[in-house]
């Protein structure tokens, strides 16, 4: 069963399924297991997926969160794919989804997650990390946990440091 | 000068453990080469062509004489004696082994320095105008913004991994800009508004590199209150929205020539609608706050020592000299900024020794209230010295060959390291700096020459700023050979400007009478009162290329 890192560190076995884009032509074919599908067919069949608990999405990097505005809170799982660690876009559609659409659910990070993306990942509202099979899921505690405080507010932190100092 | 406080020693501290945890990691094979890679430059640490290159920051050139003295034994406890200053006002190490990076980094924190973001696709280290505080003409003291935006970047968590470096420069006087805003990711000029308010003009997508740009205005009036808000918006359409796909047209300037500067503009306002009253919007109180950190020293009530000056100017021909090259006017009556110049002949441009360096910190202490400030130009400045005392620093600067009166004449060359230690470069750069400043020896000749910027770069990164150098040279690949490429009528400060290339390259050899024809040019063809680049200006390229290609 494959594993997944928690916002605090631990380890958990997880059962949802990133699904493709399907091949030109072919549709979706859905998985038994609870499956995160692209968003464009997600909005593309809404009436269809809205309201089961065992349909997410995910977002590729250079997929805009405004696509699903309004309707975050309608899905139980949200991902967004990072094809490269180095792809910092990702943050900004973790970040956007929180913030600005008010998603509330799970948001998992999926794709070339790496140990030392974790705190960065954390602080702009992913709650579950999809780590590389080869990292060692042991050491992801510890990524995690390296600062106990930051100087901007970001999802994690409302107040940045120049308010708390003088608060 | 900012102090830390327990949270910014604390953040200091655990990133020293963090980064030497990285470290031990990337040793141990569990990080690939690539995955280091991003994690090491975000901490200075390059792997250069001779040895590991770190580099260290000094925030808006800021420095105290402890750090100085820091920075010395680091020099000699773990490399070879010597430190190189930047053109983004840092310090590079030439040689530490990557293994003890992590203990100098705890070195450095104990005196209130890092090497955070000073590479990597990153934000950068903010840098300022070096008279910061002590010049007359300032609209305000940028150095509390600067501090400011250094804590707001440190391990910003959504633009850890933009597109490309991101570098930010603020400027405060009106009349001169010693920071080349308009060549930066953002140029941000503080300013007041009609109703006396301060705020800032935001110039975006300024740069050098393969595609030289100056960076167009897109708000005139941001208020201060709102700095940080605005950044934020702009770095966040800069990161979603800028190009992944080719390292060259990676920077934001490609971004904003492509939206247009009023399409980028209309993006970066859009997105700031829904974040200018988040809690990151400063409040009077916090700005209020690192102001107190900028306070004027302990100042003298002094009258101007003019007439002592005056009399030891008459009495010593190289003491004039330098006072009228090297040291500028204060905001306060009986004071003066002194430059020292780390551009003396036969010695690679910004390079110092760990002695140079105490030297440094003990004249800090004793001439100017233990304070440095380092110049894009590579130079230093001691900003607080009593008029009445020039004299005295100026004899002990002499033998530390830190006095070369040569400030903004044809051989202050601003100067990269190039290929003799630098990976990307194709080209040396030091030698040509050498060779121009031996070829042009005659201190009255360059007097008479006044004010030439001349800035060289061993490659297309531009790190030696050759594009706004009134005289800019590039050093090229061809065939495996080193060339160097000539370009004119670049210039940093206000109303800045990209220069023209020249013409077909030259081998190195042939640069100083090169350049000693493009000057003959130059001095047949001036008016009384003009400088290099206003008769370069007036005449155009034409007459310059007939003579260096006749």
């Amino acid at each position: 069963m494959p594993k997944i890192v928690t916002a605090d560190g631990g380890i958990r076995e997880d059962h949802w399924v990133v699904v493709p884009h399907p091949a030109e032509g072919e549709s979706l074919a859905l998985p038994t297991q609870p499956a995160l599908i692209p968003v464009r067919l997600w909005l593309a069949g809404r009436e269809h997926y809205a309201g089961r608990e065992d349909i997410g999405v995910w977002f590729d990097s250079h997929e805009e969160p405004e696509m699903l505005a309004d309707r975050v809170n309608e899905l139980p799982l949200i991902a967004v794919n990072f094809p490269k660690f180095s792809d910092g876009r990702g943050y900004s559609i973790a970040r956007l989804l929180r913030e600005r659409f008010g998603y509330r659910n799970e948001l998992r990070a999926i794709g070339d997650v790496l140990l030392d993306q974790l705190q960065f990942m954390k602080r702009c509202g992913f709650d579950t990390y999809a780590l590389r099979p080869d990292k060692d899921f042991s050491k992801a505690a510890r990524c995690l946990n390296f600062f106990s405080l930051a100087y901007q507010a970001a999802t994690d932190t409302d107040l940045p440091l120049f308010r708390r100092r003088l608060a | 000068m900012y102090v830390y406080d327990e949270h910014d020693r604390k953040l200091a501290l655990e990133r020293v453990e963090q980064f030497r945890d990285q470290t031990q990691r990337a040793l141990a094979g569990e990080l690939s080469e690539e995955e280091f890679l991003p994690l090491r430059l975000q901490n200075g640490l390059y792997v250069q062509r001779l040895a590991p290159m770190l580099r260290i920051c000094v925030p808006y050139g800021m420095l105290r004489s402890d750090q100085l003295r820091r920075l010395a034994r680091i020099t000699r406890d773990y490399d070879k004696g010597y430190a190189h200053f930047t053109t983004r006002t840092n310090v590079q190490l030439n040689w530490p082994r990557i293994e003890d990076v992590p203990d100098i980094l705890a070195e450095l924190a104990e005196v209130e320095m890092h090497a955070n973001q000073t590479s990597g696709n990153c934000i950068r280290n903010t840098t300022t105008d070096p008279f910061s505080g002590v010049q007359a003409d300032e609209v305000a003291d940028p150095r509390p913004y600067c501090e400011i935006i250094r804590q707001w970047s440190t391990f910003h968590p959504e633009f850890a991994f933009l597109p490309r470096k991101f570098k930010i420069a603020m400027n405060a006087s009106e009349r001169t800009d010693r920071a080349a805003i308009q060549v930066h990711d953002i140029g941000l000029q503080l300013v007041r508004n009609d109703q006396g308010e301060l705020g800032f003009r935001v110039h975006v997508g300024g740069g050098l590199g393969r595609t030289p740009m100056i960076g167009p205005v897109i708000r005139e009036f941001l208020p201060e209150a709102d700095l940080l808000t605005y950044l934020e918006a702009i770095l966040r359409v800069y990161n979603r929205y800028g190009r992944r796909d080719n390292k060259f047209k990676a920077r934001i300037k490609i971004l904003v020539k492509a939206l247009t500067p009023e399409g980028f503009a209309e993006k970066v306002e859009t997105e700031w609608q829904h974040i200018k009253d988040s809690p990151t919007r400063l409040t009077p109180e916090a700005i209020e706050h690192y102001r107190s950190y900028f306070t004027e020293p302990a100042y003298e009530t002094l009258p101007d020592a003019s007439e002592l000056l005056a009399q030891q100017r008459f009495e010593n021909r190289e003491f004039d000299q330098w006072v009228a090259h090297n040291v500028d006017a204060h905001k306060r009556p009986g004071y003066a900024i002194v430059t020292l110049t780390l551009k003396k002949t036969g010695i690679p441009p910004g390079d110092v020794s760990d002695a140079q360096l105490e030297h440094i910190a003990d004249l800090a202490d004793e001439f100017s209230f233990g304070e440095v400030r380092s110049t894009h130009e590579q130079n230093l400045v001691l900003a607080d010295v009593r008029q009445d005392r020039l004299l005295e620093l100026w004899q002990r600067l002499r033998p530390l060959g830190f006095a070369t009166p040569n400030l903004n004449t044809l051989t202050d060359v601003i100067c990269c390291p190039g290929g003799d230690y630098c990976a990307l470069a194709n080209a040396k750069s030091i030698p040509v700096a050498e060779a121009i400043q031996r070829r042009f020896d005659d201190l009255d000749y360059l007097y008479d020459l006044g004010k030439i910027d001349l800035n060289i770069s061993g490659c297309m990164n531009a790190c030696g700023h050759h594009h706004v150098g009134n005289i800019g040279i590039l050093g090229v690949d061809k065939k495996g050979e080193e060339f160097y490429q000539i370009s004119l009528g670049g210039n940093s400060h206000h109303n800045a400007s990209i220069g023209k290339i020249l013409g077909p390259s030259f081998a190195q050899e042939d640069i100083p009478e090169v350049i000693a024809k493009i000057i003959d040019v130059y001095v047949e063809q001036r008016t009384e009162e003009e400088t290099f680049l206003d008769t370069y200006q007036r005449i155009g390229i034409d007459p310059f290329k007939e003579r260096v290609y006749a």
